[in-house]
């Protein structure tokens, strides 16, 4: 069995995911960074993305809007002021808010929706 | 019907009516607290891993920063009270209200000016009514404040921590709200937010243990986690605050509810049994009319035979 990291992915008001990874790629403000078991214990800034868990039943990936990244003793936190699972994005909802956002060139609500969609669909 | 009777029959209608208001309200604040106790819980791991991650950088590195560095001579302090902005909570609000008069108290006998910060309208009406000023107040979420409640407040208020205190900024940030121990007890509370103060004794624990923290390498760098992380970690605890407040709210609300209702009760019981002798006195008096009368005919005819 493949070394295993613990992530805890929570938002402000809950907590959305937790469990055990093989690798974690995330994007900080300095570019993508991807953390496995081992790593140096690191505290970073994330840029609003998809973040993806890999685990050995599969990929879980997440919109998160802003937040921290750390990693410590094989314990790495996803903190976020919000924060989605792909199958819990809607994705219609989220096409209508990007639609939305570009008719009124509400920049910080495109991305918003732009990250959830691009969550979704797996394209980074 | 008598007049006396009739009055104490429309005080009965009047005390079940409002029996029947306050019944259903203990009711809902019940519903509500179980809600508020939830959301407390759901936002403990986000605030747990927060502080983890401050405590990380504030041991790991030694960056200095605005809201982490203790001023030499404070002369402003701000407070944030919380209050409700609904009524009929017992001494909710008022208890606030007078922790925070403490708190003030105590920071102007150290020589530091106090600046006011008002959530809930109750607050806001007791300030206004004794015109003292009030640098923001907000109203129209205690009920069930969300995160982004919590981010109006803590912006202006991390700002002001900011600001250079000679152009009007704080040094320190206080705030009072109402912890809730159990559904029974809720007391109010005041906390030092800013400047941070970790809690020591879980570092002091590892370092007796012989552990070595553990050394962070910080992306970007560790001024700009800081730059981030810290607001974060004081909207949190706002937000924190917030959502026990409301807990202790609809809590201190039940209460209150609960003994209205059980009075109202009370009042009901008495009431109805004045009216109860206040009918057997009509009944007695129309009896004793009736034999009083008849027996006075009685006498009348006895006498013309």
């Amino acid at each position: 069995m493949a070394a295993e990291l613990h992530v805890e992915l929570v938002a402000a008001d809950r907590s959305v995911w937790s469990g055990e990874a093989t690798l974690v790629i995330a994007r900080t403000t300095s570019g993508d960074i991807g953390v496995m078991p081992g790593h140096q214990p690191l505290l970073g800034v994330l840029e609003s993305g998809p973040v993806t868990i890999k685990t050995a039943e599969g990929n879980v990936v997440a919109a998160v809007h802003g937040g921290f990244i750390s990693f410590a003793d094989d314990k790495l936190s996803l903190v976020a002021e919000v924060a989605e699972l792909a199958d819990e994005i809607d994705v219609q909802r989220a096409e209508r808010a990007l639609e939305r956002a570009k008719s009124e060139a509400d920049a910080a609500a495109e991305r918003r929706a732009d990250v959830r969609l691009r969550a979704v669909t797996g394209v980074h | 019907m008598g007049a006396q009777l009739r009055v104490y029959k429309r005080r009965i209608r009047s005390v079940t009516a409002t029996k029947k208001i306050t019944k259903a309200m203990e009711m809902i604040a019940a519903s509500r607290i179980v809600k508020a106790q939830r959301q407390v819980a759901a936002s403990t791991p986000y605030a747990s891993e927060l502080t983890r991650a401050v405590t990380a950088v504030a041991t790991g590195s030694n960056t200095k920063h605005a809201l982490t560095t203790e001023v030499e001579n404070p002369v402003r302090a701000a407070v944030l009270l919380v209050t409700s902005d609904r009524g009929l909570a017992g001494g909710y609000s008022s208890n606030a209200i007078k922790a925070a008069d403490r708190l003030t108290e105590r920071l102007r006998s150290e020589g530091k000016d106090v600046v006011t910060y008002i959530i809930g309208r109750k607050g806001v009406a007791y300030y206004g009514f004794r015109e003292r000023p009030v640098v923001e107040s907000w109203t129209g979420f205690t009920d069930s404040p969300t995160y982004a409640d919590a981010k109006k407040v803590a912006g202006p208020l991390i700002e002001a921590v900011q600001l250079d205190t000679a152009e009007g900024g704080v040094d320190e940030l206080h705030i009072v709200f109402t912890e809730f121990v159990s559904m029974m007890t809720q007391s109010p509370v005041e906390k030092r937010l800013l400047p941070l103060t970790l809690d020591k004794s879980e570092e002091d624990e590892e370092a007796a243990k012989g552990k070595i923290l553990p050394l962070f390498d910080f992306e970007p760098s560790a001024e700009d986690v800081l730059d981030a992380l810290l607001p974060r970690y004081v909207e949190s605890r706002i937000y924190n605050a917030l959502l026990q407040s409301a807990a202790s709210e609809h809590a201190a609300r039940r209460r209150a509810m609960k003994s209205a209702t059980d009075n109202a009760g009370e009042l009901i019981k008495s009431l109805s049994r004045l009216a109860n002798a206040a009918r057997q006195a009509e009944i007695t008096q129309e009896i004793s009319e009736i034999v009083g009368g008849s027996s006075a005919l009685a006498d009348a005819n006895a006498g013309s035979d």
